[in-house]
């Protein structure tokens, strides 16, 4: 297939390996951002290739498992109002709330409906006037421009019954939290592709001077995640921390201005909650002014932010690098995408998911041996 | 039945309005002789081991680009007993229609299993029809039952499988479920995926008719070539590594899977199987599905061995192996 097996080479993705065999020379902490690097290293054995020095941790980059579940918990309670149409993306459909999922609430007669995008949502709503249609608007600066396009056009078309419950949350601020986590081992990083697609490299230059951390932007194929993990493994060696931009097929310093202005008329910057890893500052976004008649939350009340309680389970240290899923005494016993007792076996970008998915339950003694 | 355009409760009530649309639609669809005889029951003669099995189908939207859910309903049953080593013979059908739903529609899904039954050898011959309110069904769903004679010489199925036996796949994998997503979700795909639906019996007697050493097979439906795979390997207690660049996949269809962040592995088929059979047998299964059309891609992708039991590992694109397991649920497209 066209601009994906020439991606996938064995042989060339066995030369990345064996250069970066060749450059290290001690051991290194890199972190890939991104749940769907996390998905496609883990699934097609990347970290196999590496040499032992070089030690690959899962970050925060999956968009359903860090979405606080006061704002699951708000979904479903404003799905089950009558009249009411709750739309979202099928990845969030699954993720617990404190009391069952979106799918339940479905079986229990709210119609929740998965779109595939969110203008799709806002076709509902114009279909169907006499009911109040809400999206659960949530993600990284990947979405955004596409929920931010929903919302403009929900204003076009001065539309009463549609509005959006916003969680969106922004990486380059939970790239800082990971980095002054008391227990952050992450010396690099593989910047999400995607994100750097939107919003350009401008971000990662005062984190990676501030932090001393290189700062790759790295795509999603296989050759890809290892080229960025040999120019990252290289500036260490080489005791520089620069930012480099070896996805350049996708990813321009300046990111695509288009969305970028969107998402500046109708999302502001605030500070954010995240599942996992706590309260954030300047990492979320939220509905502007302009666009506050937009707010679902306006309309069917704030959604409240209690404590987190995740009993046994680890994932907010997996979501900061702090441990591999593998390295949590529930993973794969106690904790399966069938009985989760976290989001980040729950959902398809999340690295529990995804260990669990590739390796299996034995995943566990076979990391430990 | 001039001048009715949709299915009312009526025809559903045992009245005169079934009685009319049994005698004008359905049976005439089917012109099955035992159907025509109007009776509670088919009288079939049958002698030696026969295959019984049955299946509903519920399917969105009804018809889909490559098949409908009357094409799907008698091959997916005939499917089940070609799998079984039988040859499919006789079928029966279950409508469940749902008020309102337009006589044109029931009328071309039932030309639709008249043809899939025609193209399969298998007769429609008892049936029965229901309708439901309003609201209280997708349109139609069906049920079909069916019987086949066991022409097999030794039994097929999960238990006859063997460490060393190869597994062969029919054909490039995933189409049906991108082709109906695609139609349900109205996803704009510029690309034309049409689903495999078919029926498998002819290439499964060309094996059996070859004597090649058939141990198990197995049609890829929902859950795809991943849940399949783990079935057999859970239910004959072996380990199967398979080779993913040996699987047959239309690229159009690899793309549609990327974009949406699906797994072909676990995206259905209704018109793929798998077979396991004795090892020095495999070149030759390959070349006799070859000369079928429907089966014109099969491959080997795979091989059992004894441990680690009911695992299925896949060696991927850069040969590092991966498990495969079941799904705990449906595949939902990613968000980013």
């Amino acid at each position: 297939m066209k601009y994906r097996d020439e991606y996938r080479d064995a042989a060339a993705a066995r030369r990345l390996a064996d250069a970066i065999a060749r450059a290290v020379t001690r051991p290194w902490t890199l972190m890939e951002v991104c749940g769907g690097q996390t998905h496609a290293i883990v699934r097609f054995g990347i970290d196999a290739l590496l040499p032992r020095e070089v030690t690959l941790m899962h970050g925060p980059g999956c968009p359903v498992c860090v979405t606080p579940v006061e704002y699951v918990d708000k979904a479903i309670e404003i799905a089950g109002r009558p009249g009411v149409i709750l739309c979202s993306f099928g990845d969030m459909l699954r993720v617990p709330g404190s009391d069952g999922d979106l799918f339940a609430a479905k079986s229990r007669g709210a119609d929740v409906r998965m779109v595939y995008s969110p203008l799709d949502a806002v076709e509902i709503a114009r279909a169907e006037p006499s009911r109040q249609v809400v999206f659960f608007a949530v993600g990284f600066e990947t979405t955004a421009p596409a929920n931010a396009m929903a919302a403009y056009r929900a204003n076009q078309l001065s539309l009463a019954n549609f509005s959006m419950l916003v969680s969106h949350v922004l990486v380059p601020p939970a790239m800082r939290a990971v980095l002054e986590g008391p227990g952050n081992r992450v010396q690099g990083f593989l910047a999400a592709g995607h994100v750097c697609t939107i919003m350009g490299l401008a971000d990662y230059a005062p984190i990676a001077r501030r932090y001393g951390v290189p700062i790759v932007a790295a795509g999603f194929e296989p050759l890809d995640i290892l080229e960025a993990l040999y120019l990252c493994v290289r500036q260490l060696e080489e005791g520089r921390a620069e930012v480099e931009n070896p996805y350049s097929r996708v990813v321009t310093p300046a990111g695509n201005r288009a969305a970028q202005a969107l998402m500046g008329e109708v999302f502001r910057v605030i500070p954010r909650r995240w599942r996992g890893l706590g309260d954030i500052p300047d990492s979320g976004l939220a509905l502007t002014d302009a666009y506050a008649g937009l707010d679902a939350e306006r309309r069917f009340g704030r959604v409240c932010e209690g404590d987190e309680a995740e009993g046994e389970c680890l994932s907010g240290l997996v979501l900061r690098g702090e441990r591999k899923p593998t390295q949590c005494p529930a993973f794969g016993v106690r904790c399966t995408p069938e009985r989760p007792l976290g989001v980040t076996m729950v959902s398809s970008e999340g690295a529990c998911a995804a260990y669990f998915r590739y390796r299996g339950a034995t995943a566990a003694t076979e990391g430990a041996a | 039945m001039s001048g009715e355009a949709t299915i009312q409760l009526a025809h559903g009530g045992g009245g005169r309005a079934m009685a009319r649309l049994i005698a004008e639609v359905i049976r005439p669809a089917f012109d099955d002789p035992e159907l025509n005889r109007s009776h509670d029951g088919a009288l079939i003669d049958l002698a030696g081991a026969v295959a019984f099995t049955t299946d509903s189908y519920v399917i969105r939207p009804l018809i889909f680009p490559g098949g409908d859910i009357g094409a799907l309903a008698v091959n997916g049953t005939v499917n089940d007993l070609a799998m079984c080593g039988a040859r499919p013979l006789y079928m029966s059908v279950g409508l469940i229609l749902e008020e309102g739903l337009p006589l044109a529609l029931l009328r071309r899904i039932l030309a639709s299993m008249r043809g899939a039954a025609g193209a399969a050898g298998v007769r429609l011959v008892t049936g029965d029809t229901k309708v439901v309110d309003r609201g209280k069904g997708d349109g139609i769903f069906i049920n079909t039952a069916g019987i086949g004679a066991v022409v097999a010489p030794a039994p097929i199925g999960p238990q006859a499988v063997r460490p060393g036996d190869a597994m062969i796949l029919s054909g490039d994998i995933g189409r049906h479920g991108v082709a109906v997503m695609a139609a349900r979700e109205n996803l704009g795909l510029e690309m034309a995926i049409e689903s495999d639906c078919a029926p498998l019996w002819a290439p499964v007697l060309g094996l059996i008719e070859a004597g090649i050493r058939v141990r198990c097979l197995r049609d890829l439906t929902r859950g795809g070539l991943a849940s399949a795979s783990v079935e057999i390997a859970e239910t004959a207690g072996v380990s199967i590594v398979l080779d993913e660049s040996a699987v047959p996949i239309r690229e159009d269809v690899a793309s549609a899977c990327e974009l949406l962040g699906l797994d072909p592995m676990h995206v259905a088929n209704e018109g793929r199987f798998i077979a396991f059979v004795a090892p020095e047998d495999a070149e030759r299964t390959v070349e006799l599905l070859r000369t079928h059309q429907v089966a014109a891609e099969a491959a080997v992708i795979g091989r059992v061995s004894a441990a680690p039991a009911g695992r299925v590992s896949c060696r991927g694109a850069l040969g590092v192996a991966r498990a495969i397991d079941m799904l705990s649920g449906e595949q939902l497209p990613r968000i980013c």
